[in-house]
């Protein structure tokens, strides 16, 4: 029998308490790990273990498929109408909502991010996502196409069947509502493993979709380490699509997999080393402030973070200061104590790599122009972070460090900004800083990049599109296109005698 | 007057209030300049349920001007999607508290059976709520490619502005669903008219708006005459946009208006800022239904009798010609007859009963001139055609057969439990006969044949085309008529339509004009 996990708050911030059980969510149930065996969770502010949860392995991953198929076959897929899908999904998001603070309070927790970032962001995004994919349910629409009055031509848009999804550690219950609010809506059944960082709040989520009425076997979590059960989702013969956000590495080993296994849909989520691009006609409070946010929000722990800032040389001297200034204001500290504005980094692992990155930026001669140290003894805190003085080869400037580590390069005019911006591997976002909308929108045009933000950052949307050019993945999140992620299309000929 | 009233609806125990006045900027409020009432009766029993305020033309500027002002500062491009999007679906969740209070209310109203209009009448009216609230957030144009070195060409889907809504007497509520939901859902604001036969739930509804949290001013709800305030609404030149469902006659009146709206009414100047209406209209149907010999007759019975009997033959897609298959004409008749028979008409407070009366005298006494008619005209009568005794204005279905096309019952909408059975022997025949109407709402056809339901269906000239069933519609699904039975198209996503105005925006960031040119 799996335990439940209970924990209470009486901070500054919060008071409150949270219950649920620790198994895996396998046909409506919470079970045990087939092997027994559980995975510490580690609270990142004092890297002390806050709970077990139960481990699945590769055979789990079976147990959860067969379940979702059993599910897809008998009551879900298109034997379930549209607007009982919508309806489920509504009533979740209305489940969700009555367990607001709890959730921010559990992600802050689990994750690191403060309690307050967790309520006026993720949650409000989180819930949003369900709420958007819910009135999709019954609008899934094909089309009748044209071809002759001897024929009867039409599309038909089915759910693909059993789908896996492998969410990271950096927005455990917004990238959940990101990836089950398309699969459900367009009538896919989930096997899903949340990241072991960060599943607290996965398994709180079971416990509602199971309260919300979802027919045992729909959604299924599976908590476990990637080389296990991500591996195993990723090379099953019987799902035929795996969704995944996180790293690029191992974006490419789940390609891998399909192409070794069944050719399953892929879709990816991956890194990126967005450029913000301060022009000189720039507002420079609003650019600074967006700046600053598109680097520091989430602890820099952001697939889309404006990592790399770009400002033009005339502006340069007086940008850096009051980016500098600003850096040195941000509170970094307990998620719950009411002036904290950054919290630790999600875990160890990540504590040393964003640390190594700060140290390769040392030694390859960059000038480290502001934090670059470890705050505090207990927990992953890292200080807001600048590097100035870098060159293109730079490891600081071409990979992806994850963590509030902003490199910061002068440039001299339009053509040169759009060939330095573009030079990267990734293409998933980008900001243009500019009070002149025409030169906003030539260099929006000309960045390769899924977003490009003018004069803001981060700024996130559930029915605006959202996803990478190049090796930052392939497919969009969000708005009505995810829904191509989840249907497959059917084209049925009738010919009319 | 204006004040709520305590109806009693002996029934069920219940009393219910009920607002009485005019629903303006979320209050209820008396006529500006007149004391006219609108007697609302109850048609199992002849008696008066209450009185309420009848709007007059200075009424509906009144509402015109709150739903203006709404929509340049509370609702409009003032309000965000997720918030319409929430209050819809606070009204939906407001309904379904409020179910069975306002199915005995249209029960009592209109007539017909309250546990039909619990079910479905208010079942479907929360369920399109709830579909169009979903729409709120994804009313997207376009991006257009022109030339990408220096232009941005994309297509905003603002919302029309006022709308105004004329809705009829045979489903308040559920017209009422189908008008408010997509309007609001795109950002429009509303001046309805329910019909001055059937105003008492529009009425209560709107106590509904004010609970759900709509700011004052984007619905408003003006009971009144069609030719006080529905002519007003159609001729008004601050309305962008009316919307209106009823007979082809009225319907005409309401194009008319709207078309010299801008030029009639207006002074000189006003003239060109004034808006060309636009308008969609529901109207009228005479549609027909099809039986092949190859149909499964039993159930083909079934839909034909609910086709002609559901809601009393009060729907504009009533299946009111019905078109047999010579070779099975006998067999299919006697089974249709008996199914018409198990159907019992009365007081829409007893459980039993699948049919209530006709809404008012005045329905009543149309219906029984048709029936009239058609004896008179030659046709024979195998069931009813006989008026009861007593209170009520019941009518008990009626079916004729040996008709001919150029008789009344055959060409005229009659919208009552009136049905008209003619034979066929080819199929090219029954196309003939069905397409053979100035109207073309709906058309159904039974046959087991399935190339025979392709070739058919698409040569019925109808909005909507029932293959093997009849009168079901969905939310999701489109719904509207060809030729006089109607302009545009309600549910769906074809609704957005009629409530948002592409506007086109063509920006330069490159090009330079030379001059002189």
């Amino acid at each position: 029998m799996p335990s439940t996990f209970e924990y209470t708050w009486d901070t500054p911030v919060y008071k409150g308490k949270t219950s649920f059980s620790t198994g895996l969510f396998i046909g409506g149930k919470f079970v045990d790990g087939s092997n027994g065996t559980t995975i510490d969770v580690i609270n990142p502010a004092t890297g002390k273990v806050i709970t077990k949860i139960a481990e699945g392995t590769p055979k789990d991953v079976d147990i959860a498929v067969a379940a979702a198929h059993k599910a897809f076959d008998t009551v879900w897929g298109l034997k379930c109408p549209g607007g009982e899908r919508g309806r489920l999904l509504n009533k979740l998001a209305d489940l969700m909502e009555e367990h607001f603070d709890e959730y921010a309070a559990l992600e802050a927790l689990d994750n690191g991010k403060t309690f307050t970032w967790a309520k006026n962001a993720d949650l409000g995004l989180s819930i949003g996502t369900i709420r958007y994919y819910a009135g999709w349910a019954d609008k899934v629409h094909g089309s009748t196409i044209e071809t002759g009055e001897d024929k009867l031509n039409y599309t038909r848009h089915e759910p693909i069947g059993v789908v896996g999804q492998i969410i990271p550690w950096n927005f455990p219950l917004m990238m959940l509502a990101w990836k089950i609010g398309p699969a459900l809506a367009t009538g896919n059944a989930i096997v899903l493993k949340p990241s072991e960082f960060t599943p607290l709040t996965a398994l709180l989520t079971a416990k509602l979709i199971q309260e919300a009425g979802f027919p045992p076997g729909v959604v299924n979590i599976v908590n476990g380490y990637g080389n296990t059960v991500g591996q195993a989702i990723s090379e099953h013969m019987a799902i035929e699509k795996v969704a995944f956000t996180g790293s690029t590495l191992v974006g490419r080993k789940i390609m891998e997999a399909s192409a070794k296994s069944n050719l399953k849909k892929v879709t990816l989520e991956l890194g990126g080393k967005s450029p913000s691009i301060v022009f000189d006609d720039a507002d420079l409070d609003v650019a600074v402030n967006w700046a600053a946010h598109g680097i520091y929000f989430n602890h820099g722990q952001t697939c889309c973070a404006g990592s790399r800032i770009f400002v033009h040389e005339k502006i340069y001297d007086v940008f850096l200061q009051r980016f500098t200034d600003y850096s040195k204001s941000l509170k970094v500290g307990d998620p719950f104590a009411t002036e904290t504005f950054q919290g630790p980094q999600v875990s160890e692992i990540q504590f040393n790599r964003v640390m190594s990155y700060i140290e390769s930026g040392k030694q390859e001669g960059a000038t480290l122009h502001l934090g670059g140290h470890r705050i505090g003894t207990e927990g992953y805190y890292i200080s807001p972070t600048i590097f100035t003085d870098t060159k293109p080869d730079m490891r600081i400037v071409r990979e992806e460090i994850f963590g509030p580590v902003g490199v910061v390069i002068k440039f001299k005019d339009d053509d040169d900004i759009i060939h330095q911006a573009n030079d990267t591997v990734y293409g998933l976002a980008a900001a243009v800083f500019t009070t002149n909308v025409n030169r906003a929108i030539k260099t929006a045009h000309a960045l390769h990049a899924g977003t490009v933000w003018v004069n803001c950052y981060n700024t996130i949307y559930a029915n605006v599109p959202f996803g990478g050019y190049k090796q930052s993945g392939i497919g969009r999140e969000l708005g009505e296109y995810a829904l191509d992620n989840y249907t497959a299309v059917k084209a049925i000929q009738i010919n009319v005698t | 007057m204006a004040q709520p009233v305590e109806i009693s609806i002996a029934a069920a125990s219940r009393k219910v209030t009920v607002p009485t006045g005019l629903f303006i900027n979320n209050e209820f409020v008396p006529s500006v300049d007149s004391n006219e009432l609108i007697q609302c009766i109850n048609p199992a029993t002849e008696e008066v349920i209450c009185s309420v305020v009848a709007g007059s033309v200075a009424d509906i500027d009144r509402a015109v001007a709150a739903a203006r002002a709404a929509y340049n500062t509370t609702w409009g491009k003032n309000v965000g999607p997720l918030e319409r999007a929430r209050l819809l679906h606070r009204l939906a969740d407001l309904m379904e508290r409020d179910r069975d209070t306002l199915a005995e209310l249209e029960s009592l109203n209109n007539g017909k059976p309250v546990r039909v209009a619990r079910d479905f009448d208010i079942g479907d009216s929360i369920g399109c709520l709830r579909y169009y609230a979903g729409w709120a957030d994804k009313i997207t144009g376009q991006t257009i490619e022109v030339d990408n070195k220096t232009k941005l060409a994309f297509t905003r889907h603002d919302p029309i502005g006022v709308c105004g809504q004329i809705i009829p007497w045979n489903y308040p509520i559920n017209m009422w669903a189908w008008k408010v939901a997509p309007a609001l859902a795109c950002g429009c604001t509303i001046v309805m008219k329910p019909s001055e036969i059937t105003p008492l739930t529009a009425l209560k509804l709107s106590e509904l708006i004010v609970e759900a949290g709509f700011p004052p001013g984007v619905v408003n709800t003006v009971p009144s005459l069609g030719s006080v305030g529905g002519a007003a609404l159609a001729a008004h030149p601050d309305v962008d946009k009316v919307a209106f469902t009823g007979s082809t006659v009225t319907g005409r009146k309401i194009m008319e208006a709207a078309a010299k709206s801008n030029l009639k009414k207006a002074s000189p100047e006003r003239a060109l800022l004034a808006i060309l209406e636009q308008v969609s209209l529901e109207l009228g149907g005479k549609s027909p239904h099809i039986v092949f010999a190859s149909a499964d007759l039993e159930q083909a019975a079934n839909w034909a009798a609910l086709g002609i009997l559901y809601n009393t033959g009060q729907d504009c897609t009533a299946g009111s010609r019905l078109f047999v298959q010579d070779t099975v004409y006998d067999k299919f008749i006697s089974i249709l007859v008996s199914k018409a028979k198990e159907i019992v008409v009365g007081n829409g407070f007893d459980e039993k009963t699948s049919g209530g009366p006709v809404v008012s005298k005045m329905q009543y006494d149309k219906v029984w001139s048709y029936i009239e008619s058609g004896k008179q005209e030659g046709a024979k009568v195998i069931l009813g055609g006989q008026k009861r005794a007593g209170k009520g204005f019941f009518v008990d279905p009626t079916i004729f057969t040996d008709v001919r096309p150029d008789m009344k019952i055959v060409r005229d909408e009659i919208f009552g439990p009136v049905l008209a059975v003619a034979k066929f022997s080819t199929e090219e025949e029954a196309v003939k006969l069905a397409n053979d109407t100035s109207y073309g709402l709906g058309a159904g056809l039974h046959s087991k044949d399935a190339d025979q339901c392709m070739r058919v269906s698409s040569a019925l000239e109808a909005g909507t085309v029932w293959v093997n069933q009849y009168n079901l519609l969905y939310n999701n699904v489109p719904f509207g008529g060809k030729k006089q039975s109607g302009i545009g198209r309600e549910l769906g996503s074809y609704a957005l339509e009629e409530y948002t105005s592409v506007k086109a925006v063509h920006w330069n960031f490159g090009e330079k004009l030379d001059w002189p040119f």
